[in-house]
């Protein structure tokens, strides 16, 4: 799997990371290495394992379906770039 | 005010730390309790002035500011089972009456060592032998429960039944006790309170009259599991005139040494601490057998996509919206915003790790790399289980390498990455791991010892890591240049 200029302005644009072609050039073989490095693990036989996704045997907890906090606008808005009539405020996305 | 004798062993040691009330408001307030309950017969004979004595030491420190002892303020009552200096010991029975050791018991000297005031020696059976309190040459204690409807006097339990009456009465907030076969805990069950029987050799018996000397064992009774568990710390502790004693020790432990972490390129100093370090744990008792965790290998490149895909998930949040910079340029729409905030807010290796996770967590690759890894995962954590099926503890170095210098390995990131060759494995796996320094490497500097355990095991790695500790001697320090 190569990873080439276009593929990592791509998946820049995912990341909602904006990067300049010069940036694009460098970052190909970074990621290639880094990529062909944990390649390996296709060597690895998975085919009777099931992905891992918690180390340690847990259920996830339920509480009651009732409000536990609330009220709390001000704080949520306290570290906001920006924010006007207790609304975060972001660029016009609607014409 | 409220009545101080309301409340335990925890709640009376921080309100006298933190200057609510003093050490001697608590003594006083236990003395008058117990010379008001003489219907109880809890105690065979009352120490006022010892408990008033180190509630004195205690406030006379605080107003020093001097840090208090574990139990300052707490006064407790001691089973007449422990020998007591200059004060009657006598097992509650009639052929010791006015014995006076001339020593005292390693836990009575333990728990006043820790600040621990005592008012009084508490009834029991005679020489602990009995399960109700009606073998004490002193009389029966009678306990503080009755029946709903009825005047008749219980039994508080036994033998530790003068302990168990003064708690459930609140005449003292925790006591001693000793379980022969069940003397602390019965007595604990018959009067609503807590008691634990430690393991056998846990508390020293040196200066506890002996009944059965295979048995005997003190432990901690008091209202609550939290306050047992204070004062048993207190109690316990390896004491050489003790022949049965416990000795912190990795006897009977299994310490497995996982060839695969032998990796290639490894300092021969660091292979040379770890050979130490194997030493170290046999001569504290653990037999050392190799083990193997084959997909050892596997561990850095599944990490490498396990975690940049979650931080790539995490790091979502950092939109220039809701907390933090923003960068807005001039016209910009909505998705111009957050990627040029997040071009600008983040460093090199933050958007390398996003642009990997994002890479892997991507449609077409998710399978190839994010679920293959969390495949790899579930091995690396089934290699640990299969060898903790043959060991306790797995002995490894932390790192491959001594501390690097800045700018060493920031040129390359797969190099930075297999620093953490030995630690990641255990990471994977979510097991308790622990380093510990072990010693220098030519250039002076410290190389540590990793201690890996079973899950929820950090008591056998503490362990461990302590008999490392103990014979690494480990004391060095840089000189202050700065």
């Amino acid at each position: 799997m190569s990873v080439d200029t276009n593929t990592v302005k791509k998946v820049a644009s995912l990341a909602r990371i904006a990067i300049s072609d010069a940036d694009a050039e460098k970052l190909a073989p970074e990621l290639n290495n880094i990529l062909g490095w944990i390649e390996q693990l296709g060597e690895v036989d998975t085919s009777s394992v099931e992905p891992m996704t918690a180390v340690i045997p847990n259920t996830l907890r339920l509480r009651e379906d009732v409000v536990t906090e609330g009220n709390a606008r001000d704080a949520v808005l306290a570290n906001a770039p920006q924010g006007e009539h207790g609304f975060f405020t972001v660029p016009k996305v609607v014409e | 005010m409220t009545d101080l004798t309301e409340l335990g062993i925890a709640a009376l040691r921080d309100g006298v730390r933190t200057g609510s009330f003093s050490a001697r408001e608590v003594a006083d307030a236990f003395i008058v309790k117990v010379s008001e309950a003489k219907a109880l017969n809890a105690f065979i004979v009352e120490t006022p002035d010892h408990a008033i004595a180190a509630a004195r030491e205690a406030d006379t420190a605080r107003a020093a500011g001097e840090a208090l002892k574990p139990l300052a303020g707490v006064p407790i009552g001691m089973k007449d089972l422990f020998a007591t200096k200059g004060v009657q010991t006598t097992a509650a029975s009639h052929i010791l009456e006015g014995f006076t050791p001339v020593y005292e018991s390693t836990v009575s000297q333990k728990l006043w060592d820790a600040g621990a005031g005592m008012l009084g020696k508490l009834n029991m059976d005679q020489f602990a032998m009995g399960s109700s309190n009606e073998t004490s040459a002193f009389g029966n204690v009678i306990s503080p429960w009755r029946r709903k409807g009825s005047n008749s006097a219980l039994t508080p339990g036994g033998s530790s039944g003068g302990s168990s009456a003064a708690i459930a009465a609140r005449l003292c907030p925790g006591a001693t006790g000793t379980d022969t076969g069940g003397s602390i805990r019965q007595p604990a069950a018959f009067t609503g309170i807590s008691g634990i029987k430690p393991t056998y050799g846990r508390c020293s018996r040196w200066g506890i009259v002996a009944f059965a000397s295979s048995l005997d064992q003190a432990g901690a009774m008091a209202h609550d599991v939290r306050d047992c568990a204070i004062l048993l710390e207190a109690m316990a502790g390896f004491d050489a005139k003790d022949a049965t004693s416990l000795k912190p020790s990795l006897a009977g432990k299994t310490v497995g040494i996982p060839a695969e972490y032998l990796v290639e390129g490894m300092p021969p100093e660091i292979a040379a601490l770890w050979q130490i370090g194997i030493a170290w744990v046999k001569d504290a008792g653990a037999e050392v057998i190799e083990v193997s965790l084959p997909h050892t290998k596997y561990a850095l490149p599944a990490y490498y996509i396990i975690a940049p895909a979650e931080a790539s998930s995490n790091l979502a949040r950092y939109d220039g919206v809701r907390y933090g910079i923003r960068e807005l340029p001039d016209g910009a729409n909505l998705q111009e915003m957050y990627a040029a905030t997040r071009a600008a807010g983040f460093g090199a290796e933050v958007k390398r790790r996003i642009l990997i996770g994002t890479y892997v967590l991507s449609a077409g690759f998710y399978d190839a790399y994010y679920t293959q890894a969390q495949k790899v995962r579930a091995l690396i954590a089934r290699d640990f289980e299969s060898a903790f099926q043959k060991c306790d503890l797995l002995l490894t170095p932390t790192a491959p390498s001594a501390a690097f210098a800045l700018g060493e390995k920031s040129a390359d990131p797969i190099a930075m990455y297999l620093n953490d060759v030995f630690t990641v494995p255990s990471s994977l796996a979510g097991l308790p791991a622990m380093s510990v320094p072990g010693g220098l490497d030519a250039a002076g500097l410290p190389l540590g010892l990793q201690i890996i355990g079973r899950p929820l095991d950090e008591q056998g790695v503490l362990d461990a890591a302590l008999a490392i500790e103990q014979r690494a001697g480990f004391t060095v320090r840089p000189d202050a240049w700065w």
